[in-house]
């Protein structure tokens, strides 16, 4: 299913959308076969939303993720960062992008087993030259703020999942990216600490984050404005939801693609 | 790069390396033999070299040197009549002298000498030593250097005065603390000389610090000079020649010859005009002639081949050692996948990791060159303590070994720290 849209309309509207796919395809090929892992998918998300994507297994979200965190390179199509375009950009200025304006949280954590937690907050602004008296402040400040100021030496093996997790957002959110992406962030926790982990995202998009997120689950999927459904690649349906949680259910900008 | 972030990713790099101790030091263990082995390499060669080029200098490269030569088939002749023993006669004569100096073309100077093992003693001290019977140019042709005294002239030499000049150590041996210089001391069958002078040894630039320290405890010159003329006016010709058990009585009018001509490049003309000169005259080859220049050009191709030799002994232990890093790093990279693929994730550029894992090669490659430094400078201490092989250690070879090691390092670090940059970022994410 394929939904009309009129370019030049969107392009004269005041505010770009935080980002904007165009008939983005991800094809990935082997040597024997090629796997069609999205297919013509388009997207918009507005700056402040928070949009989960859902889908059976291997139906590509984590491929529609990465594809947004400029991980992965677009197969065909065009994908609009912050109004640019970034489908053609080289190695360096991909990087240069999930440095500064993209924060990445992951279903397994992700921490680098060697550093402790404030070295592992600061890594994101080591590839962005700030000073280290400077990265040091900012991450015992955030770390502060997401109750790990207790276990600012301690290694990420001897955290619990939960605080892993809080230390993984902690180093998301250290360079004040753009948007956060989320993979299954809760999918390796309890359900109390995930809803504690939850809790914060919440928080963080109350603040005005940008948060794309990726889960199996409904409940959690309800805490959103939109919700995005995959299935074999396509995009499927793509609602708004009035937020169940909290009391920050302020009206969402945009997204009415339907 | 700039610097600030060098110097933060030096520091990473250093404290990744210190979580694997046990590794980073075998590998450095490797770098260490190669970087040693080359500096004890260079310093056998530039010590043998140095050997040969003071030989040579000792025995002066504007020179031919020809000596007399006794034949192991030589028969006795001239055998004196009336006596049992019979006299061995061969080698240069006062003729082959005067010859050579008119047939032999851009001679500056020809310097004979008889040179004889005989006893010397002063009262009751005895020394076996070498008599060198000459000429007054002796020392400057030779290089020798006066410690004391003078050596004898022209006028001693006209007069056949009984003087002499005796070797330092000679002078240490015999006279002790005492000062040498106007003693007389008896040679061979008490023939009664008067001590004028003592000289050093051959005169090296190197040795400055002799002229601070006294004269006795200095050189370790064991010979005694006199005027050919006094020598052969007291003693002639005729000298007892002592083998073990058995002496016999030899025949020979000079022992040396020392030519002199004006420049290197007439040495080999000089050469061969001598040659020629000696072989119309001589029946037997009853001498040989030493050409300084030309052992200096023997000595220079074997040298080469000794260089090519150790060169690549050391290459193929820094190429080991070289290795052993690049395995471990592929290792290292390997393990850290999942680190690299994070680090991607949070904005690391390819170059990013490149220098992580590149500066990780370069630190265990440069510890091992330092640690490597020590040990190279101590290996070719216990060789020349061990073999009495001459070993110089140069500053230039530890610049050389320490760049080899950095080099060793980019070299064989930049496969591993490439491979680790171009993973594709979800790949290594994924990689458990
Ligand atoms: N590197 C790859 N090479 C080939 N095929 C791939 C690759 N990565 C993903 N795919 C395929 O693309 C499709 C989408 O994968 P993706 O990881 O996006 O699924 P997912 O929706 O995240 O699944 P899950 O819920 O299990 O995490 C799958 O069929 C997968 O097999
Ligand atoms: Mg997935």
């Amino acid at each position: 299913m394929r939904r009309e849209r009129d370019v030049e309309q969107e392009e004269a509207a005041l505010n770009d959308p935080i980002l904007e796919l165009r008939e983005v395809s991800k094809v990935y090929s082997n040597e024997q076969l090629q796997v069609a892992a999205l297919k013509s998918a388009d997207l918009r998300i507005e700056e402040g939303e928070y949009a989960v994507i859902m889908g059976p297994s291997g139906s590509g979200k984590s491929t529609l993720l990465n594809i947004l965190g400029c991980l992965d390179r677009i197969s065909s199509g065009r994908y609009f960062l912050g109004g640019e375009d970034v489908s053609g950009l080289d190695d360096d200025a991909l990087s240069a992008i999930r440095s500064r304006r993209i924060g990445f949280i992951f279903q397994s954590y992700n921490l680098i087993p060697q550093l402790n937690v404030l070295e592992n907050i600061e890594v994101p602004l080591f590839y962005q030259n700030v000073s280290e008296r400077q990265a040091r402040i900012r991450a015992t400040e955030i770390a502060d703020r997401l109750g790990l100021g207790a276990r600012l030496r301690h290694k990420p093996s001897e955290l619990s999942g939960g605080q892993q997790q809080r230390v993984a957002i902690a180093r998301s959110l250290v360079s004040s990216p753009l948007m956060i992406l989320a993979d299954e962030p809760t999918g390796n926790l309890d359900s109390a600490t995930g809803d504690e982990i939850l809790h914060v995202i919440d928080e963080l998009n109350a603040e005005g984050k940008t948060i794309v997120m990726v889960t199996h689950d409904d409940e959690i999927a309800h805490r959103a404005h939109r919700i995005v459904r995959l299935k074999d690649g396509e995009i499927v349906s793509n609602e708004l939801s009035e937020p169940s949680a909290g009391g920050r259910a302020k009206p969402v900008a945009g997204g009415t693609n339907r | 790069m700039n610097v600030v972030r060098f110097e933060r990713a030096v520091r990473m790099g250093a404290k990744n390396l210190w979580q694997y101790k046990m590794r980073a030091g075998l590998t450095i263990l490797g770098m260490v033999f190669g970087v040693s082995s080359v500096i004890a390499m260079l310093s056998v060669a530039e010590g043998a070299g140095r050997e040969v080029q003071e030989q040579i200098r000792r025995l002066g490269s504007n020179n031919i040197l020809i000596s007399s030569q006794k034949l192991p088939q030589e028969q006795f002749s001239g055998g004196q009549s009336g006596g049992t023993s019979q006299i061995a006669a061969y080698g240069l004569t006062y003729e082959d002298a005067n010859r050579l100096a008119v047939r032999v073309p851009y001679l500056v100077s020809s310097c004979p000498a008889k040179v004889i093992q005989q006893t010397v003693r002063f009262r009751d001290r005895q020394v076996e030593t070498t008599l060198v019977a000459t000429v007054p140019q002796y020392p400057e042709i030779t290089n020798h250097r006066m410690l004391a005294g003078r050596f004898f002239t022209k006028t001693d030499m006209d007069k056949a005065a009984p003087v002499c000049v005796i070797g330092a150590r000679l002078a240490r041996t015999l006279f002790a603390a005492h000062d040498p210089i106007d003693q007389t001391i008896k040679l061979g069958n008490d023939e009664v000389y008067r001590v004028i002078g003592v000289m050093g040894d051959v005169y090296t630039a190197k040795s400055p610090e002799l002229t601070n320290k006294p004269l006795w405890f200095v050189g370790e010159n064991q010979d005694v000079y006199l005027p050919l003329i006094s020598y052969f006016k007291r003693s002639g010709d005729l000298f007892m020649h002592r083998t073990e058990g058995s002496s016999t009585f030899e025949k020979v009018e000079l022992h040396q010859l020392i030519l002199t001509v004006d420049g290197e490049e007439h040495v080999m003309p000089a050469y061969a005009a001598a040659r020629d000169t000696l072989r119309t005259y001589h029946k037997r080859e009853d001498y040989q002639i030493v050409v300084p220049l030309e052992l200096l050009e023997q000595s220079k191709a074997t040298r080469r081949l000794f260089n090519i030799v150790l060169g690549a002994i050391a290459a193929i232990s820094l190429i080991v050692g070289g290795i052993g890093i690049m395995n471990i790093m592929l290792a290292t990279v390997s393990e850290r996948t999942r680190e690299i693929g994070i680090r991607r994730a949070l904005g690391a550029r390819q170059r990013d990791i490149v220098m992580q894992f590149l500066i990780e090669t370069v630190i265990l490659s440069i510890t091992g060159g330092l640690i490597g430094l020590f040990g190279g400078a101590l290996i070719p201490k216990i060789i020349t303590l061990l073999t009495n092989v001459k070993t110089v250690l140069t500053p230039l070879s530890f610049v050389v070994a320490f760049g080899v090691s950095v080099a060793v390092g980019l070299v064989f670090g930049i496969y591993p720290a490439r491979r680790a940059a171009l993973m594709d970022p979800i790949e290594a994410l994924r990689h458990e």
